[in-house]
C-alpha cells in the first residue's frame, strides 16, 4: 500500500501555533472532564465512601480485567443543561474487557442527586444499550441508583425514549442473546427495581444493595407495615427467600468479582470476517494531528495529513483520486483491520457524492467498515449545480450511507454543516459511533450563514414596506444570531445533549477508533441491500 | 590378601535424595539396584530409577525404613548381596549392622565396632581421650541426675551445650546460656532425645561462642590403608542443622590441614574403621581443634569434597566394602578448585524455620553443568509429607577459585524455581550474597549474628526494587495479555492491550505491593503508545521513569537511566527478584473481597503443619495470658510450641497427645478476651 507523504513542515510557526489552539482546547476539555469524573461533590463522595461502598468510577475499573482500556462515552452528558449540576448526567457508561470479553458497563453515581434519572441520564444511559444491541456486546449494570428524578418525571417516565425503554432493551436484548447481567450495589427501588429483576443474571451486595418495588416509607404510608430496607429487600430476602438475585457477596470487590465470573461463563466468540494483519504505528506521530488542524476554522487543510497520523504506517490506498477530489475516498488498516475511509476535503459537488456513493457500495459488498471524517460546510449551491443536479446526487450518498451495513464510525473533525452531515454519515445515520474533537461545531448551517439568511429576509421585508437599516444595524441583528449557533455548535453543548458519544482528543482519534471497530466487530457483518439510488 | 568381587546387586535402605545419588553410581558401575519403600513413597523417584523396588511398610519411617527385619527380608528376597543404608535410618544402627552379618549381607559402612564405639558421644570421647585426641572440656559420665549435670554445666561455665549421646542432626540438642535456664532447657532436649532416639541420655559440653565447624572426611579399607579426603567447612549452620557446607574450609594452612588430617586418621584406627566416614572437629580461632564426634557413615554434605577431588564417594564405599583396595592414595588426592552446598529445604525462615509441608506444584532446578550438580529426589507433582525430612534438593557448584563458585551459587539459587511449599531457597540467597559470607567471616554461630542482614530486616534500597516489581508486573501482564491475544480470532485487537487506556485521562494503574508486612501503593502510567512507550512509576513523592523487557526470567530495565538486570521469579500474586545483594520479594495485594473473616471473634487455633501432638498444657476453662504454651506439636522431628494469640479462656481441646493432627485442622477452640 502506498504510504502518504506528509507535507507538513513540523517546526513552521504556522504549525506551532496551530498546536498550541488545540492544546488550549484539550487542555479545557481535560480540565472540565477532570471536574465532572469527581461525580457529586465532596460530602456525597465521603459519605459513599464511609458506607463501605466503592466509588462508582473504581467500582468500573475494578470490574474491568487487569489494565483493560476502557472506552468511555458520553462524558459530557448533562454539561451545563439543567441548573442543577449533573456531572455526567451521573451515570458512567462505557466499553472495556470483562473476563476477555468486551462489554458496555454502565454504572450508576449516587454521588449525583442519588443516582436518580434525569431525561439525559436515561438518554445516556438508552445510548449504552444501543450500542450494545447494535454490536451485540454483553451488558453489566452496576445499580446504585433511586430510580427516576421526580421532579423530572414528564421527561423521565412516559415517553418511548424514556425510563420504561430499559426494561424493553433488557427483554429483547436477553432474547438476542445479549447477556444482561446486574450487580446491585445500593438502591433500586421502583421501576429500578426491574434492572436486577429483568437481568439473566443477578448479583447482591450484602447490607449495600436493596431492591423493592416501594421502598419502606411508601410502604408504611400504604399499609402500616414498618421494615427496614435490609429486611424489605437486602440480600438475605433476594438471595435465599424471593430468589430476584443470584449470587450473594460479601463486598463491593466480592461483588464485581462474582460478575466477572459470570462474563466469563457466557461461552461467547467474537466472530471474525475480517482479513487482519499485524499492526504498524502510522509512520507520523499522532500528536502532530494538533498542528494539522489550521486554528482559523476556516482555512482549508489536506484531510490526507490527519489520515496519516491515523492509520497503520500511514498507509492509504486512494479510491478515484483523481475525480471529485473534494471528497478523499480510500482503503487503509486501523489496528490491522481494513477499513474504508471517507473524509472531506473540502465543499461536496456532484462528482465528489457520486464517487462517496460508489465508494460505500464497494465496502457494504466487501464488508469494510467505513470511517467517515467530517469537515463539511455542506452541498455546493448555485443554478450551476441544482442544474447539475447535485440534490439527486447528494441524495445517492445519503441513500448509500443510510443503508449500509457495514459499521460505520464518524468522527466531527472541523465543521458539520447542512445536507453534508447527512452525507457524512451523521447522528441519524446511525454510525455505530460518533466523536467530536473539541475544535468541531456542529449546526443546520454556518453561524455566518445563518445570520446572513435571517439578515436578507429581514431586509427583504423592510424593503417591501420601503425601509432599510444601516450596516451596522445589520451586524448587531446577526451578531446574537452568530453567537447563538456558535453556542450551540460547540461540542460541549451537542456533547451535553448526546449528540455524540464523546468529545475526543484528536491525538487518541486513532486508538478510539481502533476499540470501537474492534468492539462492533462482535456483530457479524450484515449484506447491505440499498435503496434506489436516482440516476 | 583376599580376592575382591564387586557386588552385582545391591539394596539401598534409603529414600529421596542419596537413594537416587546411590542408584546412579551403582548403575554406572553395571550393580543392580533394589529400593525399598514406604506407603507415601509408593510413586517416588527413588523407586522409579531403582531395578527393583520392595515395599516395606506404612508411611512412618519407625513402620517402614527403621524396621531392620524388613529390610533384610527385603534384601535376601531380592538376592541383594549388599546393602547401602545411606544416612540417618539404619546407616549407624549396629543391631541392624550385626544382622546383615548375620544374614550374610554386606553391611556398605564400617564394622559393628566402630558403630558402637562411636555411637554413644560420651563413648566416643573417652576413646578419643586415650588416642590423644583434643577434646572439648565436658561431662560425659553416666550418672544423669539434674543435679549433677547441672553442677558440671555450672562448674565448666555458661554457655554449655546438652546433647544427647544418641544423637545427630542437630535432635535433643540445646544450648543454655545461664543456670537459671538449665532446667527447662534439659527437659525439651530430654524430650527430643527420647522421641527421636529412644535414649535420653545426655552430656554437657563447654560451648564455645565463635567456634567453626570442620569436618575431616576420612576413608580406611580392609587392607590397613587409611586417607583423608581433607576437609569440609559446615560452620553456617542454624538450630545446629547444617546449611551450606564448602570445601575447602577458607584460610585453612597446608599445616593446619595435615594436622586435622592426621588427627582424623589417628580416631579412625583407635576404632579399627573401615569405610568412609566424618570426623568433626570444632575449630577455634586460635587455630586450636577438638573433636566432636565421628560420623560413621556417609554424609549429606560428601558432594563438596567429590567435586574438590574428582573422586566418587560411593564408589569408593562399594570398592572398599567389596574388599578392594582404597582406589587412591593420600599422594595422589589434592584439591581443585572450591565447591559448596547449599540445602534446599521445605521449610519457612521467616518462621522460625518451622518444616513446610505440600505439593511441588512447580519445580524446575538450575540446569545441570560442570559447575552445577543438583541431588534430589522428588520431582514437579511429589508431595513433601510430614514423615520425612523435608529435603528437597542439595545444590551444589564448583568452581576453580572461592569467588567463582560463590557467583555460580548465587545464580543457582537465583534460577531455583520452586512453588507449592515454601522453602528456603530465598533465605539462602540472601545468606550467599550477604558481605559476612562472600568474606568467609565464618563461625557456627553465623546466621545468628547476621539475621538482620539476610532477613533484609533493614529495609534499604527499596527505592529501586519497588519500581522493577512493578515494572516487571506491567511488563509480564503485557506479555501474557499477548499470548492469550494470539490464540483468539482477534489477536491484534487494542483491546488486548494492557496499559489500562483512559478516555481524556492519564493511562494510569495503581498496584499495590506488599514487601515485609507493608503495602505500598505505586501508579504506573504508560506514557506514549507504541515502541516509544515507557512507564512513569509514582511511589509517594517519588517518581520514575522506566522502561525495560522481559528475556525469560530477567527483567531488563533502565529506571531513571540507571541500566540493569534483575532474575525474576513470580508466582501467582509473589514476586521474588534476584539481585546481587539478595533477594527482595513482593506479593500483589489483591482487594479484599470480605470471604475471610466470616466468623472472626471467635475460633480456633490451626494445626501451622502436619504433625504429631505431643503435650497438651491446658484444660478446657483453662484461663490464659497472651503467649502462654497451650500445646506442643512435633513434626519433622521437631517441636513447635503453639501459643495464645491473646489472653482468653480455652474452651475445647481436640487432640490427645500422640494423636496425629494435619495441618490446618483446629487443634482447640480459644475464645479471646474482649
Amino acid at each position: 500500500m502506498p504510504k502518504i507523504t506528509s507535507k507538513i513542515n513540523t517546526r513552521s510557526a504556522e504549525f506551532l501555533e496551530n498546536a498550541e489552539h488545540m492544546q488550549a482546547q484539550v487542555d479545557d476539555l481535560k480540565a472540565k472532564l477532570d471536574i465532572i469524573k469527581l461525580g457529586g461533590g465532596e460530602k456525597s463522595r465521603e459519605r459513599h465512601l464511609s458506607r463501605g461502598k466503592l466509588l462508582p468510577r473504581d467500582r468500573v475499573y475494578q470490574l474491568l480485567d487487569e489494565g483493560s482500556p476502557f472506552l468511555e462515552l458520553s462524558q459530557l452528558a448533562a454539561y451545563e443543561v439543567y441548573d442543577d449540576n449533573v456531572p455526567a448526567a451521573g451515570i458512567i457508561t462505557g466499553i472495556g474487557r470483562v473476563g476477555g470479553q468486551e462489554c458496555i458497563i454502565v454504572a450508576n453515581d449516587a454521588t449525583v442527586k442519588g443516582g436518580t434519572y434525569y431525561p439525559l441520564t436515561v438518554k445516556k444511559h438508552l445510548r449504552a444499550q444501543t450500542i450494545a444491541q447494535e454490536n451485540n456486546l454483553p451488558c453489566i449494570y452496576l445499580v446504585d441508583s433511586g430510580g427516576a428524578n421526580l421532579p423530572n418525571q414528564d421527561d423521565v417516565f412516559p415517553d418511548r425514549e424514556h425510563f420504561g425503554r430499559i426494561f424493553f432493551n433488557q427483554a429483547n436484548m436477553s432474547a438476542q442473546n445479549i447477556p444482561q447481567i446486574a450487580v446491585v450495589m445500593g438502591s433500586c427501588t421502583a421501576g429500578g427495581a426491574y434492572v436486577p429483576a429483568m437481568a439473566d443474571e443477578s448479583i447482591i451486595v450484602k447490607e449495600q444493595g436493596t431492591i423493592f418495588l416501594a421502598g419502606p416509607p411508601l410502604v408504611k404510608a400504604a399499609t402500616g407495615e414498618v421494615v427496614s430496607a435490609e429486611d424489605l429487600g437486602g440480600a438475605d430476602v433476594h438471595c435465599r427467600t424471593s430468589g430476584v438475585s443470584d449470587h450473594y457477596a460479601q463486598n463491593d470487590h466480592h461483588a464485581l468479582e462474582i460478575a466477572r465470573s459470570a462474563v466469563k461463563n457466557l461461552n461467547r466468540v467474537k466472530p471474525m470476517q475480517l482479513n487482519i494483519e499485524a499492526v504498524e504505528e502510522p509512520a507520523y506521530d499522532v500528536n502532530e494531528i494538533y498542528g494539522v488542524i489550521p486554528k482559523d476554522a476556516r482555512q482549508p487543510f489536506d484531510v490526507r495529513e490527519v489520515i496519516a497520523r491515523i492509520v497503520d504506517g500511514s498507509e492509504f490506498d486512494e479510491f478515484k483520486a483523481l475525480y471529485g477530489t473534494t471528497l478523499v475516498c480510500g482503503f487503509a488498516r486501523i489496528f490491522g483491520y481494513p477499513v474504508g475511509i471517507v473524509a472531506n476535503n473540502g465543499i461536496l459537488f456532484g462528482e465528489s457524492a457520486q464517487k462517496g456513493a460508489h465508494f460505500i457500495e464497494l465496502c457494504s459488498q466487501r464488508k469494510i467498515p467505513l470511517v467517515f471524517l467530517q469537515n463539511i460546510t455542506g452541498f455546493m449551491v448555485g443554478q450551476q449545480y441544482e442544474a447539475g443536479g447535485i440534490a439527486k446526487h447528494g441524495a445517492k450518498m445519503v441513500t448509500a450511507v443510510a443503508c449500509a451495513q457495514v459499521p460505520k464510525f464518524t468522527v466531527l473533525i472541523g465543521g458539520s454543516f447542512g445536507a453534508g452531515n447527512y452525507g457524512m454519515c451523521g447522528r441519524a445515520y446511525d454510525p455505530r459511533f460518533l466523536f467530536m474533537w473539541p475544535n468541531a461545531r456542529i449546526s443546520v448551517m454556518g453561524g455566518e450563514q445563518a445570520a446572513g439568511v435571517l439578515a436578507q429576509v429581514k431586509s427583504d421585508q423592510m424593503a417591501k414596506r420601503g425601509e432599510s437599516w444601516s450596516d451596522e444595524e445589520q451586524a448587531q441583528f446577526k451578531q446574537p444570531i452568530i453567537d447563538t449557533y456558535e453556542h450551540q455548535g460547540h461540542p460541549y453543548y451537542a456533547s451535553a445533549r448526546l449528540w455524540d458519544d464523546g468529545v475526543i482528543d484528536p491525538a487518541d482519534t486513532r486508538q478510539v477508533l481502533g476499540l470501537a471497530i474492534s468492539a462492533s466487530l462482535n456483530k457479524p457483518i450484515a449484506d447491505t441491500q440499498f435503496g434506489v439510488f436516482r440516476m | 590378601m583376599t580376592t575382591s568381587t564387586m557386588f552385582t546387586k545391591i539394596l539401598i535402605a534409603n529414600r529421596g535424595e542419596i537413594a537416587c545419588r546411590i542408584i546412579k553410581t551403582a548403575r554406572r558401575m553395571g550393580i543392580n539396584t533394589v529400593a525399598v519403600y514406604s506407603d507415601a513413597d509408593k510413586n517416588a523417584l527413588h523407586v522409579t530409577m531403582a531395578d527393583e523396588a520392595v515395599y516395606i511398610g506404612a508411611s512412618p519411617s519407625r513402620d517402614s525404613y527403621l524396621v531392620a527385619e524388613k529390610v533384610i527380608e527385603a534384601a535376601k528376597t531380592t538376592g541383594a548381596q549388599a546393602i547401602h543404608p545411606g544416612y540417618g535410618f539404619l546407616s549407624e544402627n549396629a543391631d541392624f549392622c550385626r544382622m546383615c552379618a548375620e544374614n550374610d549381607i554386606t553391611f556398605i559402612g564400617p564394622p559393628v565396632g566402630a558403630i558402637e564405639a562411636m555411637g554413644s558421644k560420651s563413648a566416643a570421647k573417652s576413646i578419643m581421650e586415650k588416642a590423644n585426641v583434643p577434646l572439648v572440656p565436658g561431662y560425659h559420665g553416666d550418672d544423669q541426675s539434674e543435679a549433677v549435670l547441672k553442677k558440671a554445666a555450672d562448674d565448666m561455665g555458661y554457655p554449655v551445650l546438652l546433647k544427647a549421646t544418641a544423637g545427630g542432626g542437630g535432635k535433643g540438642m540445646r544450648q543454655v546460656w545461664s543456670s537459671d535456664e538449665f532446667a527447662e532447657g534439659l527437659a525439651a532436649a530430654k524430650r527430643e532425645a527420647a522421641s527421636s532416639f529412644g535414649d535420653d541420655t545426655m552430656l554437657v559440653e563447654k560451648y564455645l561462642t565463635q567456634p567453626r565447624h570442620v569436618e575431616i572426611q576420612i576413608f580406611c579399607d580392609n587392607h590397613d590403608n587409611a586417607v583423608y579426603l581433607f576437609e569440609r567447612d559446615c560452620s553456617v549452620q542454624r538450630r545446629h542443622q547444617k546449611v551450606i557446607e564448602e570445601a575447602p574450609a577458607p584460610g585453612m594452612t597446608d599445616e593446619l590441614r595435615d594436622q586435622m588430617g592426621q588427627a582424623a586418621i589417628q580416631s579412625a584406627k583407635a576404632i579399627g574403621y573401615q569405610g568412609a566416614g566424618t570426623v568433626e572437629f570444632l575449630l577455634d580461632v586460635d587455630g586450636s581443634f577438638y573433636f566432636m564426634e565421628m560420623n560413621t557413615r556417609l554424609q549429606v554434605e560428601h558432594p563438596v569434597t567429590e567435586l574438590i577431588t574428582d573422586q566418587d564417594l560411593v564408589e569408593w564405599q562399594l570398592r572398599v566394602a567389596s574388599g578392594e583396595t582404597l582406589p587412591k592414595t593420600q599422594a595422589e588426592l589434592a584439591i581443585k578448585g572450591h565447591a559448596f552446598e547449599a540445602r534446599i529445604y521445605a521449610e519457612d525462615p521467616d518462621n522460625d524455620f518451622l518444616p513446610a509441608t505440600g505439593k511441588l506444584s512447580f519445580l524446575v532446578p538450575p540446569l545441570e553443568s560442570e559447575h552445577v550438580r543438583v541431588d534430589t529426589g522428588v520431582r514437579q507433582g511429589d508431595e513433601v509429607s510430614v514423615y520425612y525430612d523435608p529435603m528437597i534438593a542439595k545444590l551444589i557448584v564448583w568452581d576453580e577459585s572461592r569467588e567463582k563458585a560463590l557467583q555460580r551459587m548465587a545464580k543457582a539459587l537465583g534460577e531455583y524455581r520452586v512453588s507449592g511449599v515454601t522453602t528456603n531457597i530465598d533465605f539462602l540467597y540472601n545468606l550467599a550474597t550477604c558481605a559476612p559470607f562472600v568474606n568467609a567471616e565464618l563461625d557456627t554461630g553465623f546466621i545468628e549474628k547476621h539475621n538482620d542482614i539476610i532477613f533484609h530486616k533493614d529495609q534499604r534500597a527499596l527505592a529501586n526494587e519497588l519500581p522493577m516489581a512493578a515494572l516487571y508486573l506491567v511488563l509480564s501482564r503485557a506479555e501474557q495479555a499477548q499470548k492469550v491475544a494470539t490464540k483468539t480470532n482477534d489477536p491484534f485487537s487494542p483491546w488486548n492491550a494492557t496499559n489500562a487506556w483512559r478516555m481524556n485521562e492519564a493511562n494510569a494503574q495503581s498496584i499495590v505491593l506488599n514487601h515485609s508486612d507493608t503495602d505500598y501503593e505505586v501508579v504506573i502510567e504508560q506514557k506514549r503508545q507504541g515502541s516509544d512507550s515507557y512507564y512513569l512509576v509514582q511511589i509517594g513523592e517519588q517518581s520514575y521513569d522506566c522502561q525495560g523487557n522481559i528475556d525469560g526470567n530477567a527483567l531488563y530495565f533502565n529506571i531513571n537511566g540507571y541500566r540493569s538486570c534483575a532474575q525474576i521469579a513470580h508466582n501467582e500474586q509473589q514476586i521474588s527478584l534476584y539481585r546481587a545483594d539478595g533477594v527482595f520479594n513482593f506479593n500483589q495485594v489483591l482487594p479484599d473481597l470480605g470471604e475471610a473473616g466470616e466468623d472472626a471473634g471467635h475460633g480456633g487455633l490451626a494445626a501451622p503443619m502436619n504433625g504429631t501432638m505431643v503435650d497438651v498444657l491446658v484444660s478446657a476453662g483453662d484461663k490464659v495470658e497472651k503467649d502462654q504454651p497451650l500445646v506442643i506439636m512435633e513434626a519433622m522431628k521437631m517441636e513447635h510450641t503453639i501459643k495464645a494469640p491473646s489472653a482468653g479462656v480455652v474452651t475445647a481441646l481436640f487432640y490427645q497427645p500422640g494423636d496425629m493432627v494435619d495441618g490446618g485442622a483446629e487443634l482447640l477452640s480459644f475464645e479471646a478476651d474482649e
